[in-house]
């Protein structure tokens, strides 16, 4: 089973329905309880100190099944929350699992980025399996992360300058797109990654 | 940077069960050509960027019916979807969102009472806010109008509401401007001159808004033929193509028309 953390700030059809599609089982979680969870997915709605408040009472649990090695995916927000802090929500704490800070778009660029870009791989992941450079992505955000180790960093984007699109760190994984609006290419990511939590 | 969109727009009639996708010109000569969600996953497969579902009916009790069409949709198509007709307050906002929409357009409601843009923006962020613009060429009354100069001669442009039924004297370039400054995402460009004609896009009006505002242009109105967003995509700065009819009657798959773009040089995103 794949949980879906519903901190209840939208609807989660949209991620539901695609890792069904995906061939997944997935259930939406109200409560902080992720037995039975062979994998973890929180996605993105709202700004970041909302989310980080919202998500604090899962933050003991989340990092309990990240510490015996269950895969969380985060998507866009979800993504930004895994940072130390955010330009959005000065003074709110992020869950700091990936070292390093998230920051506003650049002037000159209309914000938020909205729409499809395209994809440039830094490093093989296997959440990225049949994803190839220049692949596009449905993309909603303002803010951006900013990892303090680039490895961190599996692929990015260009917009305005280059932005973390995919960020992973052991069982930790980030998505700045949204996977569940990117048609085919996104639903591989997602079928990636409910093949992962069964191994 | 990021790719240029084409939209596949369903005008949905809600007064039968699972709803139907209509076309008509001006409300004349309707036609069917099909279940909402079943062309939808047809155009998503086929490779839409988006899919704007529109409530022509847009009365109180066939809007559950709407939300219906969303939440089925949503289990086979995996792009955003966007719906509009008849969004006119937060609520109605929310209950779409909540449904599986990621965006509302709003036109009517949006007019009598611009604060809406700001209150759906700051609730759901402005890209869930499109603001639907149908304007219309005026050669007359130029005065306090933003004006441009046209191949037909100087004109303004008046917003039109109720699917183009009622006129309001409103000058459609600057409210434009003023959406984006209300917190619009972006604007939905509707030549009311172009509509159901089949000539292509007004690039003249679609140059003009494209060149005024910094968020997203959707041109609207007119197309025919992937020609047509070409010279859309290649003479303006519009974001995304719509277009109902061509798809709607197999006359040009969504894949054609992006192949096209493509060997043209047009940054579009194509899928295997």
């Amino acid at each position: 089973m794949i949980a879906i953390v519903d901190y209840g700030m939208g609807n989660l059809f949209s991620i539901y329905n695609a890792l069904l599609k995906a061939g997944g089982d997935p259930e939406i979680k109200r409560e902080p309880d992720f037995a039975g969870a062979a994998g973890i997915v929180i996605p993105g709605v709202g700004s970041f100190g909302r989310c980080m408040e919202s998500l604090r009472r899962f933050q003991e649990p989340l990092e309990q099944r990240i510490a015996e090695g269950t895969p969380v995916l985060g998507i866009c927000i979800g993504m930004q929350v895994m940072m130390e802090e955010s330009e959005e929500s000065p003074g709110a704490r992020g869950f700091g699992w990936i070292p390093g800070r998230v920051v506003r778009l650049p002037e000159g660029v209309t914000v938020p980025q909205m729409g499809w870009n395209s994809l440039e791989i830094k490093r093989n992941l296997e959440l990225l399996d049949g994803i190839n450079p220049g692949d596009m992505f449905y993309f909603v955000h303002s803010y951006h992360c900013v990892p303090s180790d680039k490895t961190a960093v599996v692929a990015t984007t260009h917009y305005g300058v280059e932005i973390a699109a995919v960020v992973a760190e052991e069982n930790i994984y980030g998505t700045q797109f949204h996977p569940e609006k990117s048609g085919p290419k996104g639903l591989r990511i997602l079928e990636n990654f409910v093949r992962m939590v069964r191994c | 940077m990021l790719a240029r969109r084409i939209i596949p727009c369903l005008d949905c009639d809600l007064g039968v069960p699972d709803g139907r996708v209509v076309k008509g010109i001006e409300f004349k000569q309707i036609r069917y050509a099909g279940v909402p969600w079943e062309l939808a996953t047809r155009y998503y497969e086929d490779g839409a960027d988006e899919i704007v579902f529109l409530d022509i009916t847009a009365s109180h009790e066939r809007r559950a019916t709407m939300f219906d069409v969303i939440k089925k949709t949503s289990e086979h198509v995996f792009v955003p979807l966007t719906v509009g007709g008849g969004i006119s307050s937060l609520e109605d906002a929310r209950n779409a969102f909540n449904a599986g929409a990621d965006k509302v357009t709003v036109n009517t409601a949006a007019l009598r009472r611009p604060e809406l843009i700001r209150e759906i923006s700051e609730s759901y962020g402005s890209q869930a806010v499109v603001v639907a613009i149908d304007a219309k060429r005026r050669y007359q009354d130029l005065d306090g109008r933003i004006t441009i100069n046209t191949e037909s001669g100087r004109c303004w442009f008046e917003c039109s509401c109720y699917g183009g039924r009622r006129f309001t004297g409103v000058d459609a370039l600057a409210w434009a401007r003023r959406v984006e400054e209300l917190g619009a995402g972006e604007i939905l460009l509707t030549s009311m001159d172009r509509d159901g004609t089949y000539d292509g896009f007004d690039i003249e009006l679609t140059s003009a808004v494209s060149g005024m505002v910094r968020i997203p242009v959707i041109a609207s109105g007119g197309c025919a033929s992937p020609e047509h967003m070409y010279e859309v995509f290649r003479r303006t700065g519009a974001s995304a193509a719509l277009a109902a009819s061509i798809f709607h009657f197999n006359q040009w798959s969504i894949r054609d028309c992006k192949r096209y773009l493509h060997e043209r040089g047009i940054n579009v995103r194509i899928t295997d």
